[in-house]
């Protein structure tokens, strides 16, 4: 059952539940962190329409940077911002930015550490058809091994809002990851968010969980569709959305392993370096348990629907209840 | 900016001499590092920290202080050098650079010596780092959140060899856009880098007329000239609507002929009895 403590949305498992992008509670986020914040600013690299940004800059043309085609300078501009005491918000493409500036959020944002709040929308293989160089799979690796940071990957537009709120407060650099493609609506305006805090959205509606699945971003929606399907098979499974990769709810993370003993982690990125692989750190020092990952395996993308990609790299719903299933075998 | 007496520059002079003498003591015990630019760039810190700059070392954190930001981290000798010599930390500390523990990074971070107004190394980043903050205190100007600092001036040290970094040139047209008056850029213009002369590596010229097409003002100016250089950055602080390159040509390894314009001086700091010869050398002039 739904965590009934998180106020999650009833609807989730209608077929006609809302779908909105996540990007879209950004640009919402935003345009609220404006409203209460004066030092907040915006940054993009012409694409406001495509990352949301263009509420905050319609709202604040004042507090709004066009930088153009210029990924290197979005960021290392939005360092000397945040020098001067803003707190800038830089979209772009996750693919260009943190794909392509990555040395400079390095040294001027993470090595500086200067609270620039990098958002790299259209990450994922569900971008879709505008192919494989457009897919960023590789970003929360990029971002997740530098000191200072913390990375955010929303499972809703909602939560995305929240983040992007909490997020003018931490005073640290973040990478705000987003996807492009309707989600659906799983969180409710009162489902608590907290920076670094995991939650189960999903538990056994008695006794102990045998699987603990833990999803982010943009495929937890599916993570608890097949935790539902799973239960009516018999499986009791736990899922946490774990929207915070770094600093990661290690207590959260731990307690999930030692009550199931076996853990699956579903991402829409490469399985090398991305949460799953934060998750497995964490447990092979501290608890080892068998884990299957649901991600990309080694592989670019390619054109499709998001839909069909998500399937044909095997991170769709039957590819976790597999999953779960294939962990269940193994001691 | 007061005015520079005959006599002020002779004891600026002399300071810049004493910041080389540094800068070889500092590199010799370091037994790594950068020497060329360091000395090339020695007038150029000694007439920004001792005439130029508002600012107060015995204060680094004050708000209205002109902002300095050090593009090519790799000739911070200089910049640690000058910064002790005008009061920021004891002298004595330069002998820790590059040492395990120290404050005086190899390339420098600002984590380890918070006053620094950024840390630097990787090239190309610092002109857009300058573009921020000059943003930012146009946005301030604008709003309520002006206050009586925003009178300050941006200052970007950088160097030629670094004009070939893409980055460079994004940062170069969105001040241009922004006509961000507040912001000087001081290129030294020595015309070396690591595997080469410029012109033989990447050719930067005609390095005027580029800058120029980008909407900047352009001024050339020897970078050994102090009389000439404090005039040309008061002009440039009193340009209306346009940022300022001051291209500042310059001697690298000024003040020790051996190191004189000797690319091969670029990244590799003197040994012992290279550093006797030239603190020699600097001890000689007479001011």
């Amino acid at each position: 059952m739904l965590n009934p403590k998180l106020k999650l949305n009833p609807k989730l498992f209608n077929p006609d539940v809302e779908q909105v992008p996540i990007r879209k509670g950004f640009g919402q986020g935003l345009l609220l962190a404006g409203e209460k914040n004066e030092n907040v600013v915006g940054l993009c690299a012409d694409l406001t329409e495509s990352t949301q940004m263009y509420l905050f800059a319609d709202k604040f043309p004042d507090r709004f940077v066009q930088v153009g085609v210029a990924e290197q300078n979005l960021v290392t501009v939005a360092s000397g911002m945040a020098a001067m005491g803003k707190i800038p918000f830089c979209s772009s493409y996750a693919m260009f930015s943190p794909g392509r500036n990555w040395e400079q959020i390095r040294t001027t944002i993470t090595y500086n550490d200067r609270p620039v709040k990098i958002v790299g929308s259209h990450s994922g293989i569900s971008v879709g058809p505008d192919g494989g160089t457009h897919q960023a799979l590789e970003d929360i690796a990029l971002m997740r091994v530098m000191p200072n940071i913390e990375v955010v990957s929303p499972c809703d537009a909602l939560e995305a809002k929240k983040a992007t709120l909490a997020l003018v407060k931490t005073g640290k650099p973040a990478y705000l990851r987003l996807v492009r493609e309707k989600t659906a609506i799983i969180t409710t305006e009162e489902t608590p968010f907290e920076m670094g805090r995991a939650e189960i959205y999903w538990m056994p509606d008695t006794g102990l969980a045998q699987v603990g699945i833990i999803a982010t971003g943009g495929l937890v929606a599916r993570a608890l569709l097949a935790a539902k399907e799973l239960e009516a098979e018999g499986i009791k499974t736990k899922v946490m959305n774990l929207a915070t990769i770094k600093p990661l709810d290690i207590k959260a993370v731990l307690v999930l392993a030692k009550e199931c003993k076996k853990i699956v982690t579903v991402e829409e990125h490469q399985i090398a370096g991305g949460m799953g692989s934060a998750v497995a750190e964490v447990l092979a020092q501290n608890f080892p348990v068998p884990m299957e990952f649901i991600g990309v395996h080694d592989q670019f993308g390619q054109s499709g629907s998001p839909n069909e990609l998500i399937e044909h790299y095997q991170m769709g719903k039957d590819a976790i209840k597999e999953a779960v299933k294939k962990v269940l075998r193994r001691k | 900016m007061a005015f520079l007496s005959e006599d002020k520059i002779k004891k600026l002079a002399k300071k810049a001499n004493e910041i080389r003498m540094s800068i070889i003591e500092m590199l010799v015990e370091a037994k790594s590092g950068h020497t060329a630019g360091p000395l090339g760039m020695a007038d150029i810190f000694t007439l920004f920290y001792f005439h130029i700059l508002k600012h107060d070392p015995k204060n680094p954190a004050l708000e209205e202080r002109d902002r300095v930001v050090l593009s090519n981290g790799h000739i911070c000798p200089v910049f640690y050098a000058t910064m002790a010599h005008a009061g920021y930390f004891p002298v004595e500390e330069l002998k820790t650079l590059r040492k395990l523990g120290t404050r005086l990074q190899g390339h420098p971070h600002r984590e380890y010596m918070p006053w620094l107004e950024n840390s630097s190394g990787p090239l190309g980043s610092g002109l857009s780092q300058a573009v921020g903050m000059a943003l930012a205190d146009k946005m301030d100007a604008s709003t309520s959140l002006s206050t009586s600092a925003k009178d300050r001036f941006i200052y970007c040290f950088m160097s030629d060899g670094e004009l070939d970094e893409g980055n460079t040139w994004e940062a170069v047209m969105l001040a241009g856009k922004h006509k961000l008056n507040n912001l000087i850029a001081i290129v030294d213009r020595n015309n070396i880098q690591i595997e080469g002369f410029t012109e033989d590596v990447l050719p930067l010229e005609p390095l005027h007329s580029k800058w120029k097409a980008f909407n900047w003002q352009v001024i050339e100016v020897s970078g050994h000239d102090f009389k000439y250089l404090n005039e040309v950055v008061e002009e440039a602080q009193a340009i209306f609507g346009k940022p300022t390159v001051i291209i500042a040509h310059t001697i690298p390894g000024k003040g020790v002929k051996e190191f004189e314009r000797d690319y091969k001086w670029h990244g590799k700091p003197p040994s012992k009895e290279e550093g006797e010869m030239a603190l020699q050398e600097l001890r000689n002039l007479r001011f």
